[in-house]
């Protein structure tokens, strides 16, 4: 009776359980990543908006104040998107006249606002207020980057729960002195750690365990 | 000569024979391979698979609804947020650990008759294991995010809670799916490699050999093969106790009345063992029948289960009255309420009476030889033990739970017509299983069949045995 396989079935057969198991270790290693990536947490990824507003041009050149805007950062769990009045506070006068504001002038003309598509999206079950981490010394650019050197704003960082917590289980490592929030330039190594530390005794930031608790961002 | 005839009437007597008819290695070899290789698929199998396949769409349909709808479908709400996925979870779990007992315990202590019913005993277990698994999944309302429950680099930066018992449980359950899975299918290269061997049908003898791996049946294939049965074995060993412990410190962990009493680990384990071997008999009586395999599947294999769920039963009994004990010993005013609402008072109580009456009376008539030598009594008494031992899960589960701490958060649980199809669709996939499995493997181990023939006999004291073989043990 012939031979049902072939002579070199038996290395296939052995091979088989080596590549098995590099096969799985690959396929972990992948999620690993995948689950990281731009693709699903849209890191990096700019957004097209309604109007060609740079914050590069805004902050970076012209060097205009986040509050300006964002009028409700130091009081209120949403820093707030301005209305169309703030903008055509200056763009009565500048460009008055350019084609590309148009969306602007309409929207103030016809008193409806505009549509700026959301680029810093937080699932709904995780609460997250601004003012309390502006008060707490955490700085603008240490969660939103350099929005200074951004034409259009994307997310910096992966807005995903072990990022969160990698500043909830050692804040002293990402604050700053109140006066450094609105500082786009600002770097964490500006400060050594027993300044952190004592920036953190200062605030008043409360224990890892109190920040790390699950009703601190879920309630 | 006559001194030697007593004795081994005597040894007879005391080891009786395990294989009754007359074979040897060839027509044994035969018997078993044919049902999967040469005889026609009965007409009764296709009836009992139609029937299990039909009841184990209602487990599809169910799972369907449950995944469009919720967990809302199913009668549990607080305070009995636990009713029927976990009391089933408990249920199937504990019927997998017989198959552990006899393949695992009974070959370190050398017991020649878990032979004939390790291989279906072992399937029920993967199988059972399988049923069980599905519960807390889909309780967990979201399936699709089980795999939070394992330990991995994931996004949240968060480890489970590993001083949960729930979180032991997951590894307690996948350990045993796992070493379950692999104890069964180390035992099976030989006789896969027998029906490769023997299969006429180019495919089968592909597929057959691909299982296989290349078994040969050498001497160092079968060195290597005893070395990692015995391994195996051993590891096996534990999960028998631990696993049912773990399922156990679910309930006995947590500071509700009646479910932390500290009788639970041993307890739960001997139901565990009680409610499998009664599924054993339940699947094994039948099967002996139709498959006429009684010289292989012997009255003394059903005598001895019989004994074993009669021992394992009274410690079962002996666990309902120390947890009454415990209850009145505490002088605990919660405790004492939640025995006397359990057993008189609450609206269940008859859910505590029938368990008693399945699990406690039913087994006594074991102790009769009338009722333990019956086939058709011990299937009668496994049926009833079967329905005990869910019986005790529901009254554990829900008795303790309906009743709170604050009569303003008291509750009624009532299952939904939602969760008595997941049940039943579950029995049904089993059984669909079991009919597969019985068609397309050899139900028996054949290679260690042939181990309990007279011509594996070693010859030890000159030419007494008529059938004394080349002394040889085994292949």
């Amino acid at each position: 009776m012939a031979q049902l396989f072939h002579r070199g079935a038996n290395n296939i057969a052995k091979a088989s359980l080596v590549i098995a198991v590099l096969l799985a270790g690959v396929a972990f290693y992948a999620y690993t990543q995948l689950a990281r990536s731009s693709y699903l947490t849209g890191r990096y990824l700019e957004k097209q908006q309604p109007v060609q507003f740079s914050h590069k041009h805004h902050v970076g050149d012209d060097g205009i104040d986040c509050r300006y805007c964002h009028t409700s950062v130091e009081t209120s769990a949403s820093a707030g998107i301005p209305p169309t009045q703030t903008c055509m506070n200056c763009h009565n006068q500048l460009y008055a006249d350019q084609e590309y504001l148009e969306p602007v002038r309409a929207s103030y003309r016809d008193n409806k606002p505009i549509k700026w598509e959301r680029v810093h999206d937080l699932p709904g079950y995780a609460y997250f207020n601004h003012s309390i981490h502006v008060a707490k010394g955490v700085g603008c650019s240490t969660c939103h980057g350099q929005i200074d050197n951004m034409p259009a704003v994307y997310q910096e960082n992966t807005l995903q729960m072990e990022w969160c917590l990698s500043c909830h289980r050692q804040p002293e490592d990402f604050i700053r002195p109140k006066s450094e929030i609105y500082n786009m330039q600002w770097k964490d190594s500006n400060l050594t750690a027993e300044q952190r530390l004592k920036l953190k005794a200062d605030y008043k930031i409360r224990s890892k365990e109190l920040l790390t608790s699950c009703s601190t961002c879920h309630r | 000569m006559q001194d030697a005839r007593d004795l081994q009437e005597i040894q007879e007597k005391i080891y009786p024979p395990m294989v009754e008819g007359v074979y040897d290695y060839g027509t044994v070899t035969d018997k078993i391979s044919d049902i999967t290789l040469k005889k026609r698929t009965p007409y009764g199998w296709f009836i009992g698979f139609g029937i299990s396949f039909i009841v184990a769409q209602l487990l599809l349909l169910t799972v369907t609804l449950l995944f469009v709808q919720g967990v809302g479908i199913w009668g549990n709400n607080q305070p009995v947020g636990w009713a029927f996925p976990i009391i089933n979870f408990v249920w199937w779990i504990g019927i997998g650990h017989a198959g552990t007992l006899i393949s695992a315990i009974l070959l370190l202590l050398n017991q020649k008759w878990r032979t004939s019913i390790n291989r279906f005993a072992e399937a029920m277990t993967l199988f059972a294991v399988a049923c069980a698994g599905l519960f807390p999944i889909l309780h967990t309302g979201r399936p699709w995010l089980a795999y939070w429950m394992l330990p991995y680099p994931n996004t949240m930066a968060m480890w489970q809670n590993f001083r949960s018992p729930l979180m032991w449980d997951v590894f307690a359950v996948t350990t045993y799916a796992t070493i379950s899975l692999l104890f069964w299918y180390v035992g099976l290269i030989p006789d896969i490699a027998t029906l490769r061997d023997r299969a006429k049908n180019k495919y089968f003898k592909v597929a057959y050999g691909l299982l296989s791996w290349g078994w040969r049946g050498s001497a160092r294939h079968w060195h290597r093969y005893e070395i990692a049965y015995l391994l195996l074995a051993g590891l096996s060993t534990p999960l028998v106790l631990s696993v049912h412990s773990i399922v156990s410190f679910d309930f006995s962990v947590s500071q509700l009345p009646g479910w932390h009493a500290t009788i639970f680990p041993p307890y739960f384990v001997a139901g565990a063992i009680f409610a499998g071997f009664a599924m054993v008999l339940i699947l094994c009586i039948p099967l002996r029948v139709w498959y006429n395999m009684k010289d292989l599947i012997t009255d003394t294999h059903l005598i001895y289960m019989g004994k074993v769920m009669l021992a394992t039963g009274l410690i079962v009994v002996y666990g309902y009255a120390m947890e009454a004990f415990f209850a009145w010993y505490s002088a605990a005013p919660y405790e004492r309420y939640m025995m006397y609402n359990r057993m008189f008072s609450g609206p269940y109580w008859w859910s505590y009476w029938l368990l008693i009456l399945c699990n406690g009376i039913s087994i006594q008539f074991l102790w009769f030889k009338r009722f333990r030598e019956s086939p058709f009594w011990l299937f009668v008494i496994s049926v009833v033990v079967s329905v005990g031992m869910w019986l005790e899960r529901f009254v554990i589960i829900v008795t303790s739970l309906h009743r709170d701490f604050l009569p303003g958060s008291w509750g009624m649980f009532a299952p939904t017509i939602f969760d008595w199809s997941m049940y039943i669709g579950t029995i049904g996939f089993f059984f669909a299983l079991i009919f597969l499995f019985v068609r397309m493997l050899p139900v028996i181990s054949i290679f260690e069949v042939r181990t309990l023939l007279p011509d594996a006999k070693v010859e030890h004291h000159g030419h007494d045995h008529e059938h004394s073989g080349q002394g040889s043990v085994g292949n």
